[in-house]
């Protein structure tokens, strides 16, 4: 029995603010390798992280 | 009169970039609003921003984004006085304010509802080179509740710390990263419909 959903997008979120414990981390992956709705939230999320700190940086491109 | 400084870039150039100047304040002064308890503080720092942007015209080149580069010379007066004077100057967080409301995503046993799983993006890192692509990332941003979108830019437009954060605005850290993961999907779920949906990521 893994996590649900919910609590998935909560560690996809938390990953981003601060370091995950193991138990967190393998969780998570856990999770990840039998929900795609999850895989690609996660992928998404990490993505608008990422180019939205792009877009702070005062140079051409924005990734 | 043309200095020296100004000679980099033609009366033109120069007219064009001031009329984008205007064109950008309202989205600057939403920006400041957001972050700032003082309504008058906040509209002086955009007009300070935009004077600064003017006088150093002759530093912006083209490979920067102009409204990238106008608003990051407000992201850093905004983080100087937030470094400076944190909760003197920063928006009061309401703590009665509700968090956004994520029930309808998902079901009873916590899993996605049908309506609310993420669907395929198509070729999203392209999608930040587009003009109107942060014009509808903004919308999103200020669609959430106000503490929401004053967490959120602080930690992803700002570039602030979780700790910073919690600072400044007298919260804990566990309430920031609720609001946070709240955040991020929602603001995922609306990028969702109003962009990547339509195609818009496509290039």
């Amino acid at each position: 029995m893994t996590m649900a959903c919910k609590r998935a997008t909560e560690l996809m979120s938390l990953r981003l603010d601060r370091e995950l414990t193991m138990v967190e981390k393998s969780s998570l992956r856990l999770h990840l390798t039998i929900c795609r709705y999850c895989r690609r939230c996660e992928k998404q999320i990490e993505i608008l992280h990422r180019i939205t700190a792009g877009r702070r940086e005062d140079k051409d491109g924005c990734d | 009169m043309t200095t020296e400084a100004q000679s980099e870039h033609s009366m033109e150039d120069r007219q064009a970039l001031q009329q984008r100047l205007s064109a950008v304040r309202p989205r600057l002064l939403a920006f400041a609003r957001l972050q700032l308890s003082d309504q008058v503080y906040a509209e002086d720092m955009v007009q300070e921003t935009l004077v600064s942007a003017l006088e150093s015209l002759h530093r912006f080149r083209g490979q920067a984004k102009f409204e990238t580069w106008v608003f990051g010379i407000l992201r850093h007066k905004l983080i100087d006085a937030i470094r400076l004077k944190g909760r003197e100057v920063t928006a009061e967080h309401d703590p009665d304010e509700l968090l956004p409301d994520i029930d309808e995503l998902f079901d009873e046993r916590a899993h996605w509802t049908i309506g609310a799983r993420p669907q395929e993006w198509v070729q999203p890192e392209a999608s930040c080179e587009r003009d109107n692509f942060w014009e509808v990332f903004d919308l999103c941003v200020f669609h959430l509740p106000k503490n929401a979108a004053q967490v959120f830019t602080m930690r992803e437009l700002m570039g602030l710390e979780t700790a910073e954060i919690c600072e400044s605005l007298a919260i804990s850290e566990q309430n920031c990263w609720v609001i946070l993961h709240r955040a991020r999907l929602k603001l995922r779920g609306c990028l969702e419909v109003g962009w990547f949906s339509k195609g818009e990521g496509e290039v």
